[in-house]
């Protein structure tokens, strides 16, 4: 953890991880287990996935009629349950879990393999890893006239992405290509970290590529959209919404890889960062529970650590060592219980460390003082709710100790909830 | 895997800088220092005792308050013994144990407390209840009155009540240097000069204060006192007595920066930090009181909200 330095007029500095050279990969053996999460409520019903039913490696296998709730096996085995998971702010996910045991790999994409298009990539690739987001190339109301592929990691401390674009760069090209070829957009832009942009630039082909500041939240979306390609995202909009398409470069990698070599990807790459701060890269299947890993690296875990899956600032706590490995986990760290910081009840003293770090100018001591009351609505059409960009920095750097962060999320969570209620009612 | 560990889950971001309200007002209290220092050896155990029992009556008036009122006790984070510290660096040394008591009961109760506690007041608390205290009480914090009975190795005359009842040649005899070293009667705290810079400049350096506020407010007492100079010598103080005289050293680096009541953006930092300084000069030199920073930063804290409505602007802000 960066702590404030003696010199506190400076505002804190938080730099992103640079990945200097090619470092070993470890790789994790198949556990006896893999669980697969979809972003859908359990229906046991509609489930068109039974107990018991066989896998393959590489399977494409629809668990719901609707045509996105489907995952790619990463082993071959047998389904041996299925079940409701929760997750953050009400969210609930359909587990699916698979016994792993000896068989064969799928060749159904294999056979389409020679012809990408958007159908292709939707139907097969969505569970590969860098989890492309193709459901908005599908949208023709909000046509995407850019696609920005992100060779670098968003969070502090990852080197997921970077690692794609320096091992695989030549599976990042191919992907971009027929990303080029099957979307017809041709403002494709390759974003990298200022250690990377020479020997990206340097390995030809005409692909645009753009550097990104080292220093931390310089590569969230909304930034990139804004320092690099010039636009500002409205408050309350998406980058989708205006035509901006957010890859990650592993994303792109999964893409060239599965249409060259003819079967999907299953293996994720992330970063693993450990209680001492020492950063492994790991190579697991999708869907390896996290436990597996940790036995595997001999990292061991006690009562009250922290288990984060992402980045120090935006990832997301897991409460279980089965909580699996997604397609889009970057990283997974470990927090020691000491190193946990304390957020407080303690309310701001306006002092102004918020409003002078954050990266979208929000007023944040007025803004939280209507959050922690609950006037969600106040806070969004007065107090620039929703320019947040969702950095973390606010609360990084409060004195307080205020959850600020949270406070924003859940407002905006509850905000959506309400109007969604507002729409269906009304 | 049988694992019975509970992990803890909580919201991102999973790193804090460390920083706390606590050891920001330790650190306050570390720069403050310097000056109670030397008012105790110019006024020998009066002064412990004022400033001991400034510090001690806000940290119990603070606790009584959350008995009271049945909330947390919140005497721990240091906010009340550093209300109580800045009110015993401006009284004078012979302030009587009422005056400091009610005084400490008027900065925590009225000043902070019933406004919902640390960083709901609208108004510096200690600034509220010096006002009162100057208000009710004038004899007491006639400095020259008050201190009477000490016989240092300096002229021992509150600077700005000379130049209030005798002119500008009064003040004549008061060199920069001697005005740094504290050799002027006045508060506790609050006369050596030296050691508020460095207390203040110690502030700025771990960020604890802003500096646009303290500077400005400076620049601003050191302009208008220089236009009045220019325009009368002969009836107006030059900028130097009026920037190491009186409460302009503590208001810069410890009155006017009080976070709660000062703005949060760079320009409106520096109109309250100047408005603060012009308005100090002006009472001063035209007001009927001798000392101006007091009022001038409870009538900068009242237009504080306004003025932070100058930010910029939200990124993507549709409107």
């Amino acid at each position: 953890m960066i702590k404030k330095s003696f010199i506190g007029l400076a505002k804190p500095h938080l730099e992103y991880e640079r990945l200097e050279d090619t470092p070993k990969i470890e790789k994790i053996p198949n556990p006896e287990k893999v669980t697969f999460l979809i972003d859908a409520l359990y229906n046991k019903k509609k489930a068109l996935l039974k107990k018991g039913a066989a896998v393959k490696t590489g399977q494409k296998l629809a668990v719901y009629e609707n045509k996105y709730d489907y995952f790619t096996s990463s082993v071959a085995g047998k389904v041996s349950s299925l079940s409701s998971y929760p997750g953050n702010f009400g969210k609930s996910y359909t587990a699916i879990e698979v016994e792993v045991a000896d068989g064969e790999t799928d060749d159904q994409f294999s056979q389409v393999a020679n012809k990408p298009s958007i159908d292709n990539i939707s139907d097969f690739l969505a569970f590969s890893p860098g989890n492309p987001s193709i459901k908005s190339f599908s949208n023709s109301e909000k046509p995407i006239n850019s696609i920005v592929v992100c060779g670098v990691d968003q969070d502090l401390l990852i080197t997921t992405n970077q690692y794609v674009v320096k091992s695989n760069i030549e599976a990042v090209k191919k992907g971009i290509e027929i990303l080029k070829a099957v979307t017809r957009v041709d403002n494709i832009i390759l974003v990298v970290s200022e250690a990377q942009a020479q020997s990206v630039s340097s390995s030809g082909t005409g692909i645009k590529i753009k550097q990104v500041d080292s220093k931390y939240p310089a590569a969230l979306p909304q930034l990139i959209a804004k320092n690099l390609l010039g636009k500002v995202i409205p408050a309350g909009k998406t980058c989708e919404d205006m035509g901006i398409c957010f890859i990650s470069a592993e994303a792109v990698a999964s893409i060239g890889d599965a249409f060259e070599k003819g079967h999907i990807p299953t293996t994720k790459i992330l970063t693993l960062i450990k209680k001492d701060g020492s950063k492994v890269l790991v190579s697991a299947k999708i869907g390896t529970p996290v436990g597996n890993i940790f036995e595997t690296l001999n990292i061991t875990v006690n009562e009250k650590d922290k288990i984060i899956f992402g980045g120090p600032m935006t990832g997301s706590a897991v409460y279980s060592l089965d909580h699996p490995v997604q397609p889009d986990t970057d990283a997974i760290i470990v927090q020691d219980k000491e190193d946990i910081p304390v957020f407080s009840n303690y309310p701001c003293i306006n002092c102004g460390e918020c409003v002078r770090i954050c990266p979208a100018n929000i007023q944040i001591n007025l803004l939280v003082r209507f959050l922690e009351t609950g006037q969600y609505q106040e806070a969004a059409d007065q107090y620039d709710l929703y320019s947040c960009i969702e950095c973390g920095l606010c609360s990084y750097v409060c004195v307080s100790g205020m959850p600020i962060f949270q406070y924003i999320r859940s407002a905006k969570y509850e905000l959506g909830r309400a109007n969604t209620a507002e729409a269906t009612n009304g | 895997m049988v694992d019975n560990n509970k992990f803890i889950v909580s919201h991102a971001p999973f790193w804090h800088d460390g920083s706390r309200i606590s050891t920001r007002n330790y650190n306050m209290a570390l720069a403050a220092f310097p000056a109670i220092l030397l008012g105790i050896i110019y006024y020998g155990m009066p002064a412990v005792g004022v400033v001991s029992l400034s510090i001690s009556s806000a940290i119990i008036w603070e606790f009584i308050f959350c008995r009271v009122t049945k909330r947390s006790i919140t005497i721990g984070d240091g906010n009340a013994a550093i209300i109580g510290m800045i009110l015993g660096m401006l009284l004078p040394a012979t302030a009587p144990w009422w005056l400091v008591i009610i005084g400490t009961f008027v900065a925590v109760i009225i000043g902070k407390q019933i406004y919902g506690g640390i960083g709901a007041n609208p108004f510096n608390p200690v600034v509220v209840a010096m006002a009162i205290l100057m208000i009710s009480w004038t004899d007491i914090f006639d400095f020259n009155e008050a201190l009477i009975n000490y016989d240092l190795d300096f002229a021992m005359v509150y600077p700005l009540a000379a130049l209030k009842h005798f002119g500008v040649s009064a003040v004549d005899s008061f060199s920069m240097g001697d005005l740094l070293m504290g050799k002027q009667s006045g508060g506790i705290g609050s006369t050596f000069g030296l050691g508020l810079i460095a207390g203040g400049i110690y502030l700025i350096i771990k960020g604890i204060i802003r500096w646009e506020i303290a500077l400005s407010f400076l620049a601003g007492v050191f302009i208008t006192a220089l236009l009045f100079n220019i325009t009368d010598p002969a009836s107006y103080a030059g900028p130097v007595v009026h920037l190491f005289a009186g409460y302009t050293l503590i208001g810069a680096f410890f009155l006017a920066t009080e976070d709660s009541s000062s703005p949060v953006n760079f320009i409106p930092m520096l109109i309250y930090g100047a408005c603060t300084g012009f308005l100090t000069v002006l009472i001063r030199n035209i007001g009927v009181y001798v000392d101006g920073v007091i009022f001038a930063i409870l009538i900068m804290n009242l237009v504080n909200p306004l003025l932070d409505k100058i930010s910029p602007k939200a990124i993507g802000k549709v409107a």
